[in-house]
């Protein structure tokens, strides 16, 4: 990492070495450190095994996160409770880390829902789908938050893509404006579908903070530790009142864009095999290992744990039926609407019109 | 001709018009080395060059506030939306600028500006992926738009938006992308002025009792309804462009059949297909002998993939209007 990208934080080094950092530190219990581990891998095997089904035509479609389960888990672990996550589609290990169940992430790509699940209760938004809208969304939040007086923070979930959206620099401009309780976290997996990160612009995108007027801070997006810590400072900073901090995790996305996408038209396949060598569930697991806080055991334990998730994946994808034709009527309005009655109708008499010359 | 997908007859209709002027520009997200999420602009980058062929930053807005600059020091951009429903963040500059530059110049600025756009759903897509929004773009004074349903007119309309002096929105029926047909391209769609006129709606199959009015991706689906219509004889009038709408060839054939249904992808309410029974009540009062009627998708946002067969009209659909329009 040192090579490319020196202002990074980093706490643990791509060969599991604990180092030290001026002024980023954790201290974390050894339950703690194996939960993130846990995390990490549960997050990926659930990643895989969508993976999967989209091939096997279960699933229309999958993002897959893999290689950013570091920056994910890091910065939704250190989310208070009542804090409230935005994410893209991408931010499986996020949605893990505020509880929703695998089997809610997949509807929207099995086909069946638009949503998945209902966000107050996990204080976690839809997958975002259109580039930068909910980086806005999340800064309104933060603004309802801080009219309340209350202490919860908002952290808005991104790529380095979307860094160009005219919605997420307005959001930075409101979130400055407001001095919201917002955390902007970027994920630079230095891609945006074929278009390379620096597309996007021509400093690195954490400075970019200073220029709307608060701080950006780079961090090792592969090194839980480090996106834990630096998240940490960033959501104390928003909680005593002190406004917005952008983290860019640098990162890497080690799948393709989507299962559509095929990264081998423009990108080298020796960058991957770069960054194999910095994957961040391999460093944390030789840092557990070499300081004797989980052994070969807890590593089966949870690689058998995940074995499970990923059963229950597979029949629960297959057992997913989609809803009743009628349904797409259900919630367009939260009022009577005499137009959408009218149509429901339409259809169900036309739909029996099959039954009836079938019978 | 050659028998070609309608995603490599547009591409063969880009490098036409690229090679024809040296101004026309490609601008939009993925579109150089990707070659376009579709693969439309496939091969385009490497043979025209970076400068002609551009990688956008992700903004759509940007993409097209700066294709009105572009257009102001004499460019001709051809601009990629990525999807339907990204189009939106670019919404305000199409509609506010680009829309009405040449008109608050007193026409002293053109703004020969095309802007692609896959649309329409059927391939089982994620959300906002799946939409039809061209009445908001009809419905707007000073935009032209266009929409092809086969290979050929894809062909010849591409270059043909390209060479319009005023801004068109150029709507791709996703779901017709990888149907093949064959395409004459020895033809140059300027040469062709009358023959291959992209504002002329076209009779793409003639018949006597009903004329279903249609365009894009519902082109086919309507011809499969007549293929299959025994007792009912449908004349199918694609559109191709929905503004302005030819109403010489679409009220002509109504004079002859007497009974229009309309049929479109998009909502039912506001739509095309709204306007047009309008301008046919106006127009053919007298030779009417049902109401103009419309086959459309749902007042609701586009639905779950799993359900969208539901919201999108089909040959049953398409069939089951024309036989209520027979039984007036
Ligand atoms: C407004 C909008 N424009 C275009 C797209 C199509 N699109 C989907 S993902 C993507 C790239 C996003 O890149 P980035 O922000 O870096 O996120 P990543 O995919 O790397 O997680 C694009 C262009 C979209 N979803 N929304
Ligand atoms: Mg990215």
């Amino acid at each position: 990492m040192a090579d490319e990208r020196v202002s990074a934080v980093q706490l643990l080094t791509p060969e599991g070495q604990r180092v030290a950092h001026p002024e980023y530190d954790i201290n974390l219990t050894d339950a703690e450190l194996r939960g993130l581990y846990r995390d990490m891998v549960l997050v990926r095997r659930i990643d895989t095994e969508a993976t999967a089904l989209q091939r096997q035509g279960e699933l229309g479609l999958w993002a897959p996160c893999l290689g950013q389960e570091a920056a994910q888990v890091g910065s939704a672990r250190a989310m208070a409770p009542n804090d409230f996550a935005f994410p893209t589609f991408r931010e499986h290990g996020v949605t893990w880390c505020r509880g929703v169940a695998a089997l809610d992430m997949l509807a929207i790509l099995r086909g069946i829902s638009n949503g998945g699940w209902d966000p107050s209760l996990h204080r976690c938004g839809p997958y975002s789908i259109v580039i930068g809208a909910q980086v806005l969304h999340g800064v309104g939040y933060a603004m309802g938050v801080q009219f309340d007086g209350a202490e919860d923070v908002a952290v808005t979930y991104f790529g380095d893509g979307a860094m160009a959206q005219g919605d997420v620099n307005e959001a930075f401009v409101f979130a400055a404006s407001f001095s919201a309780p917002v955390v902007f976290f970027c994920q630079n997996n230095q891609w945006a579908i074929s278009q390379p990160s620096d597309r996007q612009g021509n400093i690195q995108l954490y400075e970019r903070a200073n220029g709307f007027g608060f701080p950006g801070v780079q961090v090792d997006g592969n090194d839980v530790l480090a996106v834990l810590a630096v998240t940490k400072v960033a959501l104390e900073r928003a909680r005593s009142g002190n406004g917005p901090t952008l983290i860019e995790a640098y990162t890497y996305r080690m799948g393709a864009h989507t299962t559509s996408d095929d990264p081998t038209r423009y990108r080298l396949a020796g960058e991957l095999e770069t960054w194999r060598l910095r994957d961040p569930i391999e460093r944390l697991k030789a840092y557990l290992a070499r300081q004797g806080i989980a052994d070969r055991s807890y590593f089966d334990q949870i690689e058998q744990e995940g074995e499970k998730l990923a059963e229950q994946i597979r029949d629960g994808v297959r057992a997913m039926v989609p809803p009743k034709p009628e349904s797409m009527f259900d919630d367009v309005y939260s009022e009577p609407h005499a137009r959408i009655d009218e149509q429901r109708a339409e259809m169900l008499e036309y739909l029996a019109s099959f039954e009836d010359a079938g019978g | 001709m050659t028998n070609l997908t309608m995603v490599k007859a547009i591409n063969a209709g880009l490098r036409k018009a690229m090679e024809r002027d040296p101004k026309v520009l490609l601008f939009g997200e993925d579109i150089g080395r990707l070659g376009g999420v579709f693969r439309v602009t496939d091969g385009l980058q490497k043979d025209f060059g970076e400068h002609r062929v551009l990688d956008a930053p992700l903004a759509e807005s940007g993409i097209v506030g700066t294709a009105v600059g572009l257009a102001m020091r004499g460019y001709r951009p051809v601009l990629e939306i990525q999807f339907d429903g990204f189009v939106y963040p670019g919404f305000d500059q199409i509609v506010s600028q680009v829309a009405k530059f040449h008109r608050r110049m007193d026409g002293a600025v053109a703004m020969p500006i095309t802007i692609r756009i896959p649309y329409g759903g059927g391939i089982g897509a994620v959300e906002h992926h799946s939409e039809s929004p061209e009445a908001y773009f009809a419905h707007t004074a000073g935009l032209r738009v266009l929409t092809p349903s086969d290979p050929q007119s894809a062909y010849l309309t591409i270059q043909q938006a390209i060479t319009c002096n005023d801004p068109v929105i150029y709507f791709e029926p996703k779901r017709r992308y990888w149907d093949k047909g064959e395409v004459d391209e020895s033809q140059s769609a300027l040469d062709l002025g009358a023959v291959a006129d992209p504002w002329r709606a076209r009779i793409v199959k003639a018949g006597s009792d009903v004329t279903v009015a249609c365009y894009g991706p519902m082109v086919r689906t309507c011809l499969e309804a007549a293929a299959v219509a025994t007792d009912i004889s449908l004349e199918v009038v694609d559109l191709q462009a929905l503004a302005p709408i030819d109403y010489e060839t679409l009220v002509a054939s109504v004079q002859r059949t007497s009974r229009l249904v309309v049929v479109h992808e998009a909502a039912l309410s506001g739509g095309v297909g709204a306007e047009i029974a309008a301008r046919i009540g106006e127009k053919c009062f007298y030779e009417l002998e049902a109401p103009v009627t419309r086959v459309a998708g749902f007042d609701v946002p586009y639905p779950a993939s799993r359900i969208e067969e539901h919201f999108l009209p089909d040959l049953n659909r398409v069939l089951d209007a024309a036989e209520r329009v027979m039984g007036y």
